[in-house]
């Protein structure tokens, strides 16, 4: 049935995000997964929570949800629940899902249910105008934390793989070649998968993450990681990531320094959560992964769930009443 | 046998000797299976053809220190020849394995009771861990009983020798050696218990044989000559019954019938997500065993969870159910606001407890009416549904999803720890007489918005996901009023809260006419809701027949009120408002009547009781005047 375009997926109403927030691209990289997967508006649900993520759904041309702070996930669990047939996303943030979600989350993740997650980190409180969030770094001045927060954030990917998800990615906002693809990696994963969108909140806390982004940075700064390829990087891929295994760490290197050869790069197994972890942790001076940082299989909440119950109704009420211990004065 | 058994010679076949219905009391420390025992008994009596209703009393702590008067679980049933519709005021028969058992529930004891004890429970070590300076049994305490002292745990100990179990686990079953007995003294069947024995422990032989020597030995004690010269069998006559089917139900049973029946009702499957909180847990555990019947139950990682979970188990087009206790409602509401905003479909189940917080959590309290009338941010109306008794339930888990599915709106039901505990005798309904519950699902001619309403209830249409005819985003954002989308106008703000309002006093439309449960249409109206009604038919009923001039009215619908409630009311003198809280209903009638009302206000964890709803009616209801024929 499907000709549709990414245009198909845009709904009527005004798209209301601040002008040059990263919102835009991302909507239109969902919408342009939809359609490059051929996906059906009918049996796809976007649920979202509260921010300015969450207003997501109201722009595409699917079922939507837009819920309350926090819950999506909830939500959206009950709707996979209800019927596993139907394609459903989740849209939040690093408030949303972090902060006062972050039990959800959590849950989710754990069960492994059939969900799709989109967070967009922007670590930043956007539609509260610019509080620090749970993933802002210390010392980031706002109306909340005028000298300065004092907290120490959650990394998003610890978070996932600390939760036992079977799917991490890790995009920016501005990729919007490579995003429809992880998105629908992310869409095909049986299981939670969760993708975390380094977002620009152009207003409150614009360019922080320049140094991964900007153009000048990505390429020494970023590093895609693809599965069964080694871990290169670097205007002129010739830097690299190799497992000191005296430290458990990446440390980034040059080809042909020091002796490293292309022997010497770990080659990235995305089936590897202890490979992920460090991945996900990698320190200053190391570059930011970025593409499928972790996938694997794993039992699917939804199906179990449905495995071990019937899927409809047997039983007539009339005749679960009249069984046991029964008076009959007839 | 030993002779010091039965002590001096004692008297106690006239007390129960003359009565038409008893009430009995097990106690023990919450690890010697006293509810068990009182639910054995309750299917026994209800076999054998008697009414009955029963409380089951027990502390929050699994497995309370062993003789400590915190720790003492009881189970009291009133069963007899008549319509029984409380667990009675006062024990006559009371059945106590200790001495903590016995001190806690002395007070509760009527006159001349019949108190059997466990003897060998009375050492100085057990008197002490229940506080007790001096033996009960010997100090005068019990001058105005009768006791019957049995070495119930020697007795037991020498009837199971034979299987071969070690002396803890020969105790174990002298619940069911003490059951025996007083399946005896009632004249009541064992092969219920029988049956319920060899289910249980159908894989552990010795056991199972253990514990159905153990019945048939306390039943042969009171059966030999050891008991007959103090205390004669009871034949209690049959009470008179329709010729329908009876069984006994507990309210949470009872619920988790009525939401599947409702399911069926309407051809719609339910999804009941919720997380474990005292006394609620139980409607989950009823469920899971139902799963075969339309209802798929999913346990949440937190209350908030389960209600989102129901709400988005709605959105896809199964009735999302969601259950918890007054602090768990605390942190559904705004989620349940959602479901008001989004026109969702949404069962919440209350099983209220003691508050305020944590409160008394295994006792019962009628204490968040407020909270489901009032308790949510902004004008966010619901219909507010409550049942009067275990059976109950059955029916207005029904009546409950008839309206949500008829109105599309969440609605809240309130039942308490009593009822869902509580048991009684059910005429079991027949479903193919309800009418079906129609839902607002498109048909296959409709199409457009699914904001298109029915005019009557106002109901939008309830389109799901996997319908291409329906694509459709909703939210918890002001609506416009015509095409569902975000809207800030103004005049669509009052446009909206009114059409909120408006579809919720519809809800009075449809429900049926309140009527006088019994007695008269002046005078003292005790107008009440929820579990107080089987107390207070019978002090209205016993008041009526002492000549006052007095009605019960009790209340299912809480929010709507009845329409015709207000006219009824006008033709009494006095409205009496007995409730388990501070005076919560008395305020809404004030509220939404704008008539004077007494109150008569209890909150110590425990059901009312005749006598003191009696001694109310008293103090406000009139005699009548003798008729001149």
């Amino acid at each position: 049935m499907n000709a549709l375009t990414f245009k198909d997926f845009a709904t009527d109403q005004e798209v209301r995000w601040c002008p040059g927030c990263g919102d835009y691209a991302i909507l239109k990289s969902v919408q342009r997964a939809l359609a490059d997967d051929g996906a059906d508006p009918a049996n796809t649900v976007f649920v979202s929570g509260i921010g300015c993520s969450s207003r997501l759904p109201y722009y595409i041309e699917t079922y939507g949800f837009h819920t309350i702070h926090g819950r999506a996930p909830a939500f959206a669990t009950g709707v996979k629940l209800a019927n596993p047939e139907l394609d459903v996303w989740v849209v939040t943030g690093d408030g949303d899902g972090l902060s006062i979600g972050g039990n959800h989350l959590l849950h989710a993740l754990r069960r492994n249910i059939n969900l799709n997650v989109l967070l967009f980190n922007n670590e930043i409180y956007g539609l509260t105008k610019g509080q620090y969030s749970p993933t802002s770094r210390p010392g980031t001045n706002s109306p909340s934390s005028p000298a300065g927060s004092v907290e120490s954030p959650i990394a998003p990917g610890r978070f996932a793989l600390g939760a036992g998800a079977t799917f991490f990615a890790r995009c920016v906002d501005i990729d919007q070649k490579g995003m429809p693809g992880l998105f629908n990696a992310a869409k095909d994963h049986p299981g939670t998968a969760f993708v975390e969108i380094l977002q620009n909140c152009i207003v409150y806390n614009k360019d922080v993450f320049d140094d991964v982004v900007a153009k000048k940075n990505a390429p020494d700064n970023q590093i895609l990681v693809q599965h069964g390829k080694p871990l290169l990087y670097g205007k002129e891929n010739d830097k690299g990531l190799m497992l000191n295994t005296k430290t458990l760490q990446l440390e980034p290197v040059v080809l042909g320094t020091d002796g490293v050869s292309l022997n010497d790069i770990q080659v990235h197994d995305e089936t590897n959560p202890t490979l992920a972890q460090i991945l996900v942790d990698m320190g200053p001076g190391a570059p930011t992964a970025m593409g499928v940082i972790h996938r694997r299989t794993a039992p699917v909440f939804d199906q179990q769930f449905w495995g071990i119950r019937p899927k409809a109704r047997k039983q007539q009420v009339n005749s679960l009443l009249r069984t046991g211990n029964l008076l009959d004065r007839r | 046998m030993r002779a010091s058994l039965f002590g001096q010679k004692i008297k106690v076949k006239q007390p129960l000797g003359t009565k038409t219905s008893h009430v009995v009391r097990f106690a023990g420390d919450s690890g010697d299976g006293i509810q068990l025992q009182g639910q054995q008994f309750t299917v026994a009596s209800a076999l054998a053809g008697h009414d009955l209703a029963t409380l089951p009393d027990f502390p929050a702590e699994i497995r309370a220190p062993a003789g400590t008067r915190y720790g003492v679980s009881a189970f009291q049933i009133q069963f007899g020849g008549e319509r029984i519709t409380t667990p009675g005021d006062a024990p006559d028969v009371l059945i106590a394995f200790n001495p903590a058992a016995l001190v806690v529930n002395l007070d509760t004891l009527a006159p001349h009771s019949l108190v059997v004890v466990d003897e060998s429970a009375f050492s100085a070590q057990r008197l002490k861990r229940a506080d007790l300076a001096s033996n009960p049994l010997d100090d005068g305490t019990l001058d105005h009983h009768e006791v019957v002292r049995i070495d119930i745990s020697h007795m037991t100990i020498e009837a199971v020798k034979p299987h071969g179990l070690g002396t803890k686990d020969s105790l174990r079953c002298k619940n069911f050696w003490a059951l025996g007995l007083v399946l005896w003294m009632f004249d009541q069947p064992r092969e219920p218990t029988q049956t319920w024995i060899k289910s249980k422990f159908g894989n552990n032989e010795q056991v199972r044989d253990a514990n159905l020597t153990a019945l048939d030995a306390g039943h042969a004690y009171g059966e030999t000559a050891e008991l007959s010269h103090i205390l004669d069998q009871e034949r209690i006559p049959e009470a008179p019954l329709d010729a329908v089917e009876y069984r006994t139900i507990t309210g949470a049973e009872s619920l988790a019938l009525g939401l599947v029946a409702a399911g069926e009702l309407a051809d719609t499957e339910l999804m009941f997500c919720s997380y474990p909180i005292t006394p609620a847990s139980s409607l989950l555990h009823n469920l899971v065993g139902l799963e075969d019947a339309g209802v798929a139950t999913f346990q949440a990682e937190d209350e908030i969870a389960a209600v989102c979970a129901a709400i988005g188990s709605s959105y896809a087009g199964k009735l999302g159910v969601t259950s918890s206790s007054g602090p768990g409602i605390a942190l559904k509401a705004e989620a349940i606001g959602l479901g008001v905003a989004t026109e969702l479909p949404l069962i919440v189940v209350n099983s209220q407890r003691a508050g305020p917080s944590t409160g008394m959590p295994t006792k019962t309290e009628q204490s968040d009416l407020y909270q489901a009338v009032y308790g949510r941010n902004g004008d966010t109306p619901l219909p507010v549904v409550a049942t009067r008794s275990p059976a109950d339930c059955f029916d207005a888990a029904i009546e409950a999803v008839r309206i949500a599915l008829r109105h599309m709106t969440p609605v809240i039901l309130l039942t308490d720890g009593y009822i869902a505990n509580a048991s009684e005798l059910w005429p079991l309904p027949d479903l193919e007489t309800y009418p079906d519950i129609e839902t607002r699902r498109p048909t296959t001619e409709d199409s457009g918005s699914v904001f298109q309403r029915n005019p009557a209830t106002l109901a939008r249409l309830w389109a799901a996901p996997g319908d291409e005819r329906f694509v459709h985003r909703i939210g918890g954002i002001e609506k416009d009023i015509d095409s569902g989308n975000i809207s800030y106008d103004a005049a669509n703000h009052q446009s909206m809260t009114n059409l909120r309002t408006g579809k919720i006093a519809s809800v009075a439309d449809f429900i049926d006419p309140q009527t006088i449960d019994q007695g008269h249409t002046s005078g003292l109206a005790v107008v009440a809701w929820g579990s107080t009604y089987g107390t207070i038919f019978k002090a209205v009923k016993d008041a009526l027949i002492a000549g006052l001039n007095v009605a019960h009215i009790h209340i299912r619908h809480i929010s709507p009120l009845p329409p015709n409630l207000a006219e009824l009311l006008a033709d009494f003198d006095t409205v009496l408002i007995p409730e388990l809280n501070n005076g919560q209903l008395a305020t809404l009638i004030r509220d939404r009547l704008c008539i004077p009302v007494q109150q008569l206000n209890k909150v110590t964890g425990q059901p009312l009781t005749v006598t003191e709803v009696r001694a109310a009616i008293e103090l406000y209801a009139t005699r009548q005047e003798q008729s001149a024929g």
